[in-house]
């Protein structure tokens, strides 16, 4: 899907990360929109500006008209920025963010994965063939099981952890339930379009269909503390092939226990 | 003898408390930021000629550690929102202004005035002092968002708890004060619309201090029984702060803060905002020489901006879990408050036609803020739109927006003021060369600072990132900018060499100014204001037939000789 | 400089700016108050379980501070009365009485507080102990702001009495409608905090 001349050139402008999920295509479309109308705006009020500074200054015009502007028409640029605001708004910004949050896959259809941040990491944690997370507790935290983890969990024994690396499969949707040990943090895959704080005491669900493969890396977009700059995560979208294998991978590096 | 003014219940003499208060607070905060943006030019880069001078435990050989660098930044915002450009704005401003302009003797309450500048300067001279506690200033953003700031180590974040608490006790007085001077000491002939637009915009902004601050004085309150008195009205059950369980009650909400928060701070830019268009207004009048285009629209756009700014605070927290029904109606009332500000907006542009526009010092910075606080309401569309604020939040786009808004949009604006009312507070002229100098110094400077931000943010660039983001892979294309931006910023500061030596120099030395140098119309250029009374609209410029091309408020009949004079 | 209108009332807008200040005033104290309710609401609706609130605080002891309130409300009403139809004894007794009513107020919630501390209940405990501290003894700070306002008025403000008798009725009816201010925010903390 190649978009077309006048779109193409505001994201040659733009220069976002390169969009590698289902639903970038939504949020840049309105990014090139709106940039279009500020764009628009912008040039027209300053050519008008410029125009009436050079004709109206003192030295070409040196009695002032008391009576102003006549004509409807600066009535006409605020009903039209209304106008465009209200296009942008209900056809384009409410539709995808309801796509957002209301319209959530199926987990039997999608990677269901939780993300719990931390100062300053991420915790991945994949559940497994079962499909089933096991429990976890605070009485079981350590340096080496961040998660709190309960391994004689039946469902706790086939799950999959990880710190700072979250792997995805390519065209499959992708759930991701977000939640935080300690302060606000904001979980962001750029070229996913994806963005989420992660508020405490909540679980936050995302939701995301990966549609290219890539090594990239997961921000921290929330000031959480003195190491917030240094959040950094990454993830990786691969064929699904190479997704099994690497969870596969994993799985078996359980077993002994 | 000096210390004698800080007694003075004076509305002219608190304004001027008022002003020179706040602009040492404007240097502060702006100092600060001229040390973050060092490191984030030159991160892990020892600071030059300051370095050694910030301490140990901030920067040891003058290497800024993040704990200083959080809290250059939460101080920088703190300090130029709360203590420098609302107090000269509002308290500066208003003061001085408010009641010249209406003709009233003096604020309707003296005393409550100068307990107002008092409790400014006592949260001022708080927040200055946080920075020498044990464990330095707050460093939590000048948002500080709980867990982060309950669970905050340094003392420092309590002290700005109680900081603000006086801040708000003294914008809480000051409001009330210009409400009822407003409504009850105008002159005799000075009906509502008869007001200058500068007096409706304070008007409005006191009504937003009166009623939004509240909301932060809780939740400060709040904060504060959380950090002393051990409560949890932030924090949930089940935290694990550094892999261990936080011993506290939990039951809270994190997000309650950020409602109370935003809830002030969102009618809070208005705050900001407000004086600042009235100002422009004002000047833009005087120096097209004709009246303001659309005068009584403007001023019910203020209305419509006023309250709607009260519904529209979660715009901050769409990423917060926001579902459809709330997140459509946040975004629309951000969309539906836009129009408001283009109405003002265009209105001020449209007042240039037809007029005789004078380039005076003044008149160039509130040109200059019609682009700019343009470029800072435009860059607003995309961060109000929920989808589009997916991959903007809390990048360094948000960063631009606000500072256009604020920098080249307000303090330009307070800038014009102070070139504008300075001989009618000291009955000499500033300097126009170095005015003119300051004048594109700034305007360079700023947009060289600014502009760039949006580059960054679009390209996925956090804000508040110690290193300035080179961590990051995606920053890399752009991490260069952050060079330009502090160049930007240090010569900003140079810039501001010429305006402070101007002030201080044309207290002295300026040329001697006429009682009504701008020839302008309004009460406050009057030489009798002993019992003024108003005979006509504010902005009566070149009126048919008049001698001259103003006929002031305070003059009762126009004598008339034949054609305008030029 | 004389400001006017200190005493009399403008024609035009019908007030006085004391007046007006101390509505504007109450404007904002009915949002802080405000803040703190809807903190209260968000906090309880969130909450995965509640204290039975009627069972943690003693009802009685409450009812009996809101019937204090409620009388010093009419005891201050009729205090102005005295104060502006020029009867000086009437106008000490009935405040001397708000003030003696306030401080049984304070003295009640005192023990409310000194038992419940006592009993292991502090603001730390939970958050509905947290909130009831904090809404509480902001109310109780407005009390005790409001009695040494009263207390003024009966005692070095009085002096005003004989020479601008007006603007002495005047600041005993504003200092009357913080007090039932001050009275109704305490019926709703009366209302959320013990009966809901």
């Amino acid at each position: 899907m190649t978009p077309d001349p006048i779109t193409k050139l505001m994201l040659d402008i733009l220069r976002m990360p390169p969009a590698a999920s289902a639903h970038a295509a939504d949020v840049d479309q309105l990014m090139v929109l709106v940039h279009w109308l500020m764009a628009i705006l912008f040039t027209g009020w300053s050519i008008f500006f410029v125009y009436v500074l050079v004709r109206f200054r003192r030295g070409a015009h040196p009695v002032a008209d008391p009576r102003g502007v006549r004509g409807r028409w600066s009535t006409f640029v605020e009903g039209g920025v209304l106008v465009a605001e209200v296009i942008l708004l209900a056809f384009f910004s409410i539709p995808a963010w309801s796509s957002r949050v209301d319209a959530f896959p199926s987990a039997q259809q999608s990677t269901v994965v939780r993300v719990v941040a931390e100062q300053f990491a991420w915790n991945v944690h994949y559940p497994g063939a079962d499909g089933a997370f096991g429990r976890t507790d605070v009485t079981f935290l350590s340096a080496t099981n961040p998660l709190g983890l309960d391994r004689s969990d039946p469902a706790a024994r086939d799950d999959v952890t990880t710190i700072n690396r979250l792997n995805l499969p390519m065209g499959r949707p992708v759930i991701v339930y977000l939640s935080t040990k300690d302060m606000v943090h904001s979980f962001t895959l750029p070229q996913m379009r994806v963005k989420q704080d992660a508020v405490p005491g909540t679980v936050q669900p995302v939701w995301f269909t990966p549609t290219r493969t890539g090594e990239w890396e997961i921000a921290c977009s929330q000031l959480c503390g003195l190491g917030h700059y240094r959040m950094r995560g990454f993830y990786s979208v691969q064929t699904r092939e190479d997704f099994a294998s690497w969870l596969a991978a994993e799985t078996a590096a359980l077993a002994p226990r | 003898m000096f210390l004698k003014h800080f007694f003075s219940t004076d509305h002219k003499v608190i304004g001027l408390l008022y002003a020179f208060t706040a602009l040492f607070f404007l240097l502060v905060g702006f100092f600060l930021i001229v040390i973050l943006r060092w490191q984030l030019a030159y991160p892990g880069q020892p600071v030059p000629v300051v370095g050694p001078l910030l301490g140990d435990a901030n920067a040891p050989g003058g290497i800024i550690l993040p704990e200083f660098y959080n809290q250059l930044g939460a101080m920088h915002g703190t300090i130029m929102v709360f203590l420098g450009v609302v107090p000269l704005a509002v308290g500066a401003f208003g003061n001085y202004l408010v009641p010249l302009q209406i003709g009233a003797p003096d604020m309707a309450f003296p005393r409550l005035n100068l307990g107002s500048y008092w409790f400014y300067l006592a949260g001022g001279v708080v927040m200055l002092s946080s920075f020498f506690v044990p464990g330095g200033a707050a460093n939590n953003g000048w948002t500080s968002y709980p867990p982060l700031s309950d669970l905050s180590p340094t003392s420092g974040q309590t002290w700005w708890l109680v900081g603000m608490l006086c801040i708000i006790l003294s914008s809480l007085l000051g409001s009330i004060n210009i409400i009822t001077t407003i409504v009850q000491l105008r002159a005799p002939g000075m009906t509502w619309f008869r007001m200058p637009f500068l007096v409706w915009a304070q008007f409005v902004t006191a009504f937003l201090l009166l009623l939004a601050f509240p909301a932060l004085q809780a939740a400060a309150i709040l904060q504060g029984m959380d950090r002393v008195a051990g409560t949890s009205f932030f924090l949930p059950s089940g935290l694990v702060v550094s892999g261990r369980p936080l011993d506290v009650s939990g039951g809270g909400n994190a997000l309650l803060w950020q409602h109370l928060f935003w809830f002030l701070a969102h009618p809070e830019v208005y705050v900001l905002i407000l004086p600042a268009m009235g100002i422009v207004a004002e000047i833009i009048a005087n120096n097209t020489r004709k009246p303001l285009w659309g005068y009584r629209l403007m001023v019910y756009s203020l209305f419509v901006l006023g309250v709607l700014s009260f519904l529209v605070w979660a715009h901050h927290m769409f990423l917060t879990g926001m579902g459809t029904a709330i997140s459509a109606f946040f975004q629309a009332t951000t969309m539906i408050i836009s129009i408001p500000s283009v109405v003002i907006l265009t209105s001020l542009i449209l007042s240039l036609w037809g007029g005789s526009i004078r380039f005076t010092t003044p008149m160039l910075f509130a040109l200059a803020f019609l682009p700019m606080f343009g470029m800072g309401g435009l860059t607003g569309l995309p961060l109000g739109l929920a989808t589009t604020d997916i991959p903007l939040h809390d990048t360094t786009y948000v960063v631009g927006h606000f500072h256009y808004v604020v920098a080249p949009g307000t303090i330009f604006a307070l800038f014009a003021g102070i070139y504008y009312w300075f001989p009618r507070i000291t009955g000499r002229m500033m300097n126009d060369t170095l005015g003119r100098m300051h004048f594109v110094g700034s305007l360079v400077s700023m947009n060289a600072i600014f502009m760039p931000m949006f580059v960054q943010g679009l390209a996925g660039v956090n804000r508040r990132l110690w290193d300035g983001g080179m961590e990051y892979a995606h920053a890399q294309g752009v991490l260069s900018l952050n060079v330009h931006m502090s160049i930007g910023a240090f010569a900003l500061a140079f810039f501001q060499i010429f305006f402070i030596v101007n002030l201080f120099a044309s207290l002295k030395q300026g040329r001697v100014a006429s009682a009504n140098p701008w020839d302008a119309t309004t009460l406050e250029w009057s030489e009798d204001t002993a019992s003024p009374r108003v005979y006509r609209d504010p902005y009566d410029y070149s009126p048919p037939g008049a001698p001259r091309d103003f006929v002031p408020q305070y003059v009762a009949r126009v004598v008339s000789s034949g054609p305008a004079e030029g | 400089m004389d400001i006017p209108y200190t005493t009399d009332v403008r024609p035009d807008t019908g007030l006085t700016n004391p007046k007006l200040g101390m509505w504007l005033f109450l404007a904002s104290e009915v949002m802080l108050f405000g803040s703190f309710f809807s903190s209260y609401a968000l906090l309880r609706v969130g909450a995965a379980s509640w204290p039975d609130q009627s069972a943690v605080l003693s009802v009685p002891l409450a009812a009996l501070n809101t019937a204090v309130l409620l009388a010093s409300s009419v005891t201050i009403a009729l205090a102005w009365r005295a104060a502006r139809q020029g009867d000086r004894a009437a106008y000490r007794g009935l405040m001397a009485a708000t003030i003696a009513l306030g401080i049984v107020f304070l003295g009640v919630k005192g023990s409310e507080y000194a038992d419940k501390l006592s009993q292991g209940l502090a603001p730390s405990t939970d958050v509905f102990l947290g909130l009831y501290y904090t809404m509480t003894g902001l109310h109780a700070l407005h009390i005790a702001a409001g009695l040494a306002v009263n207390a003024y008025l009966i005692g070095p403000g009085a002096r005003m009495w004989q020479a601008q008798h007006a603007r002495f009725a005047n600041r005993v009816e504003l200092a009357a409608l913080y007090w039932h201010f001050v009275d109704v925010i305490w019926i709703c903390i009366f209302a959320v905090f013990y009966l809901l």
